[in-house]
């Protein structure tokens, strides 16, 4: 009597747990709604940022975004789009900013005349920016905001 | 006219210029002389119809040749260029207006366009010994292709383009910060003409260390 309760208890308990599993969801800014077996519809396409303007870095090694669209630029053995503008001699025209000198350093630190092969996709740094709001909240501050609140009113 | 003293020997022995020659001056004689049987009327009209089907199916078998199925019927142009083209804005874009093979490559003012078509039998020439029957030798040949292309455009500024961007109707409020500066200074002004800048944004860019402003 006791082994048969154990049994319906047994297969009662394996059933919730199921039903728990199938009907839970995560319910996070990145996923969606969707269940955690499902992947949910692909989230809207937002336009590209598509200023002039620089954005300023949250700390100074990052590299710059890219304020404006680029859409459809070739970056491949063939030519650079981006050197079209960035590149040395071209900034006269362009009114762009020069690609940093860093880039034109070999990995032995010797400088060449153009943009070193390993700097030259530039879309393995710098990335375009979409007019979207984080999906994910941060509390990130720089570093100027860090000391200031270290020593409040001291000299940093 | 031969004569007939000279008997079927002799007419053998003649050339074959100098019998083109007399059988040119016979029809000649002909086409000189009034008609004696047709009356000028049926002569007149008979000539009208004879100049509209001369002329419609010319012009019909020139806009065959126009349009981008028949452009696309060689695997040369459906498999390299044409396949670029698709994923570019002039083929899909959020207005659904597209941009068709001639629309760019062939020039739409008539006479311009039969000079144009001249030109292209050379590309006949190119389909029938396989100049770039494969995707290898398309690569090869691909910075000659595209600075033809380019030249064309910067020879006729930019025609192509302007036959559907017109400058004078480009709202620069409407355009990115970056592009309604650009278009002031080097568009407005006419120190530029459109391919200057927007190469390769309907096909694939060649090796560009060789094109000026590239490297």
């Amino acid at each position: 009597m006791m082994k048969r309760f154990g049994i319906a208890m047994l297969a009662l308990a394996i059933a919730a747990g199921t039903g728990a599993l199938t009907a839970q969801t995560l319910n996070s800014p990145l996923r969606g709604v969707s269940p955690l077996n499902e992947e949910g519809p692909a989230a809207p396409m937002t336009p590209m940022r598509n200023t002039a303007e620089k954005e300023p870095r949250n700390y100074p090694e990052q590299p710059p975004v890219i304020p404006h669209s680029i859409d459809g630029y070739q970056i491949d053995l063939n030519g650079n789009k981006c050197l079209t503008c960035h590149a040395r001699a071209r900034t006269a025209e362009s009114q762009a900013p020069m690609v940093s000198i860093t880039h034109f350093m070999d990995r032995d630190g010797q400088f060449l005349a153009s943009v070193s092969p390993r700097r030259f996709f530039c879309t393995e740094c710098h990335v375009p920016q979409n007019v979207v709001g984080p999906p994910v909240s941060n509390d990130f501050v720089d570093i100027d905001t860090l000391l200031s609140r270290a020593s409040p009113g001291g000299k940093r | 006219m031969t004569t007939t003293a000279d008997g079927p020997k002799e007419e053998a022995k003649r050339g074959f210029i100098a019998r083109s020659w007399d059988f040119l001056l016979e029809l000649w004689g002909v086409l000189r002389r009034p008609s004696s049987v047709f009356a000028l009327g049926t002569l007149v009209l008979a000539g009208f119809v004879a100049g509209v089907i001369f002329w419609g199916g010319f012009n019909t078998a020139l806009e065959l040749t126009n349009t981008e199925k028949f452009c696309t019927g060689c695997h040369e142009m459906k498999d390299n260029v044409y396949a670029e083209l698709r994923s570019t804005i002039h083929f899909s874009n959020r207005s659904g207006v597209r941009a068709t093979c001639p629309d760019c490559h062939v020039p739409h003012n008539w006479t311009d366009k039969i000079a144009r078509k001249m030109q292209a039998s050379k590309e006949v020439w190119g389909k029938i010994f396989g100049t770039i029957d494969t995707r290898e030798k398309f690569l090869d040949h691909r910075l000659e292709l595209a600075a033809h292309e380019w030249a064309r455009f910067k020879a006729n500024d930019s025609l192509e383009c302007r036959n559907c961007h017109s400058a004078d109707s480009m709202d620069i409020t409407k355009q990115s910060p970056r592009a309604s500066v650009a278009h002031q200074r080097f568009l407005f002004t006419g120190e530029k003409t459109c391919i200057d800048c927007h190469k390769g944004i309907a096909h694939k860019l060649p090796d560009m260390r060789s094109v000026p402003g590239w490297q």
